[in-house]
């Protein structure tokens, strides 16, 4: 730690106005504070900081994504082997075979992001943000593990030009950049982000893993119902019977971090605790998502196949837990005011259990309605803020009379 | 009426100082529908810059007899007529592209482009100035249509003019065609580029801050 430190002090007049680096001030800006607590603190004037600054809130978002990671790298070996008709399941090699997998879409999507962050930063002469910390390994764990890494790197350059950095950087973006990323690679590369063959790793990577057989059907089981019979069994790639204790766990075919609802809970748990957060939008989202589902549970018909699941299978299956605990969540592009994030996340959860149920050309309605739901977060807060002020404003006007 | 109209400005600040795409923002939903492909596109262009060339004569001509309280419905009705002719000149020598077109061509007649040169440089210039400014203005929309359609023909389909230029070796090593790009919210994303670009280069339209 010392050495580093020292090393930091060294190079550091190299990017001061007229260092050789000058160029790069704003890398070594952004990398400084990552690395350390900046030493220096404001001269003049009353400050109370919190120590929760942005950099912590972003470190325990990713704390919080953990478990699930680690699920989605033990998921992604565990569908591979299972595709590739093995009869055991080496916990060590499972987890090392989603790792490497998972690897090259962390690094692009991190390369390319952080990349425009910095070029953007340079160029307005501003510091970097720690806000793509999080983006960063939010775009893999959302995406099929089958993604072409090209197809990532044009999505997430993308979505950090055109929703983050036009409207001003870290904390100015109207949408969640993630999703963006998701939604971009969702509308245009549809034949890489759906069907039945881009949520189970196919390829032996460095050794580990075998064939594959070309008859394993990888359809998520939001896919299996959207195009199944009503009513039908779900399975997994190998044909089983997959039961809801399944779905719960997450031994189910799907993009590489959401399936998990158990590791999505842990995650919520820590988020909660740590107060990062909003319980008040999970919990809304989850209230929405229920009432919907049963309402569409009690006018179940079978045009729409996924109007048979139950409200467990329902929080299950798909993103929507993901959504509700990680998306809605995002601080920038949810509501501030308390009673606006109960509306938001209520219409978030109703929002996406009917895209789900009520079109089937779309297996997970998660994405779009948070997308929906940014787009209108700023107008509930007005409305909430407003309706306040007239509040006020007449009882004002009733004691004075 | 009388002040000098400088003929060279006003046939060429169309094209980018005052664009009427990408700078008064006028004709905006013709821009999303018909540019996913660049042969609508164009023939799009050119029947706009006929039928704004022609009614803008034709309105410079009548200027001084139009009674003011009529002169929204005499324009519309020389532009519906001027529409009519081009729509069907298109269904006869160019169907294909006139089935593509569809509504669009009828659409020109509620074009803000048209109703905003009318009003603004056709009922107070002579035929020849207003001649230019009809060219010119659609000339301008014409450009920002062909750059639209270019961009999201090539990325949306891998096509110049209906030709495949991206070679085959791409789409064996796994490229494949922009799905987006063909959808209407893209035309608006490729606009703001151009907004983005002209404006860069074009210091004085940006907005102060």
């Amino acid at each position: 730690m010392k050495a580093l430190r020292k090393y930091l002090d060294r190079v550091k007049p190299n990017f001061e106005p007229g260092g050789r680096l000058h160029a790069l001030r704003s890398v070594y800006d952004g990398f400084e504070p990552f690395l350390f607590t900046p030493a220096t603190t404001s001269s003049s004037g009353v400050h109370i900081h919190d120590r929760m600054d942005s950099k912590r809130t972003m470190t325990i978002v990713i704390v919080a994504l953990l478990p699930c990671f680690l699920f989605g790298m033990y998921n992604t070996g565990y569908q591979h082997w299972l595709a590739s008709s093995a009869t055991s399941f080496p916990f060590w090699e499972l987890l090392l075979y989603g790792f490497l997998a998972v690897l090259p879409r962390i690094i692009v999507s991190y390369v390319v992001g952080l990349g425009i962050e910095f070029i953007v930063a340079q160029w307005r002469n501003e510091e970097i943000q720690e806000g793509f910390l999080v983006t960063g390994i939010l775009i893999p764990m959302i995406c099929p593990i089958e993604t072409p890494l090209w197809m990532i790197a044009v999505a997430t350059a993308f979505s950090v030009i055109f929703v983050k950095e036009v409207f001003g950087g870290t904390g100015y973006n109207i949408f969640n950049v993630a999703l963006v990323t998701r939604a971009f690679l969702f509308f245009a590369y549809p034949a890489s982000m759906s069907g039945d063959k881009v949520f189970v790793a196919t390829e032996p990577i460095c050794g580990l893993g075998g064939t594959v057989a070309d008859s394993f059907t990888g359809a998520t089981p939001l896919g299996q119902v959207a195009t199944g019979e009503p009513g039908a069994q779900l399975v997994d790639v190998v044909g089983r019977h997959l039961s809801d204790w399944h779905c719960f766990l997450g031994l189910i075919p799907g993009s590489f971090g959401e399936t998990s609802t158990l590791c999505i809970f842990i995650g919520a748990a820590i988020l909660m605790l740590a107060g990062i957060a909003s319980w008040r939008i999970i919990l809304s989202v989850f209230a929405g998502g229920a009432i919907m589902s049963l309402i569409a549970h009690a006018c179940a018909t079978p045009t729409y196949p996924a109007s048979y699941l139950t409200i467990w299978q329902q929080f299950c299956l798909g993103g929507f837990a993901f959504a509700a605990v990680f998306m809605a969540t995002d601080p920038v592009t949810a509501c501030r005011t308390n009673v606006g994030k109960y509306i938001y996340g209520f219409l978030i959860g109703v929002i996406a259990i009917l895209i789900r149920v009520y079109n089937n050309g779309y297996p997970e309605g998660a994405m779009l309605a948070v997308l929906l739901m940014n787009a209108f977060a700023p107008l509930i807060d007005w409305c909430v803020v407003q309706s306040n002020i007239n509040r006020r404003a007449a009882r004002l006007k009733a004691t004075k009379q | 009426m009388a002040e000098k109209v400088d003929f060279k400005s006003v046939f060429f600040n169309p094209f980018s100082k005052n664009n009427p795409v990408v700078v008064q923002v006028l004709g905006i939903c013709s821009v999303l529908a018909v540019t996913a492909k660049l042969e609508p596109a164009c023939v799009m262009g050119l029947s706009v810059i006929a039928v704004l060339a022609f009614a803008n004569v034709i309105i410079s001509l009548l200027r001084n007899t139009i009674p003011t309280n009529i002169r929204i419905i005499v324009q519309l009705v020389v532009v519906a007529g001027l529409v009519v002719i081009v729509n069907q000149l298109l269904k006869a020598y160019a169907y294909d592209v006139s089935v593509q077109l569809s509504v669009f061509i009828g659409l020109i007649i509620t074009n803000c482009i048209l109703m905003g040169r009318l009003e603004a440089f056709a009922m107070g210039n002579k035929p020849w100035p207003a001649f230019l400014d009809g060219v010119g203005n659609g000339i301008g929309y014409s450009i920002i249509l062909i750059i639209v359609a270019f961009f999201r023909e090539l990325l949306g389909s891998g096509t110049f003019f209906g030709v495949q230029v991206i070679p085959q070796w791409c789409y064996d090593a796994g490229y494949v065609n922009n799905g987006l790009m063909i959808l209407p919210p893209m035309a608006l994303i490729v606009v703001a580029c151009i907004i983005w670009v002209q404006r860069i280069f074009n210091p004085d339209l940006q907005e102060k801050q």
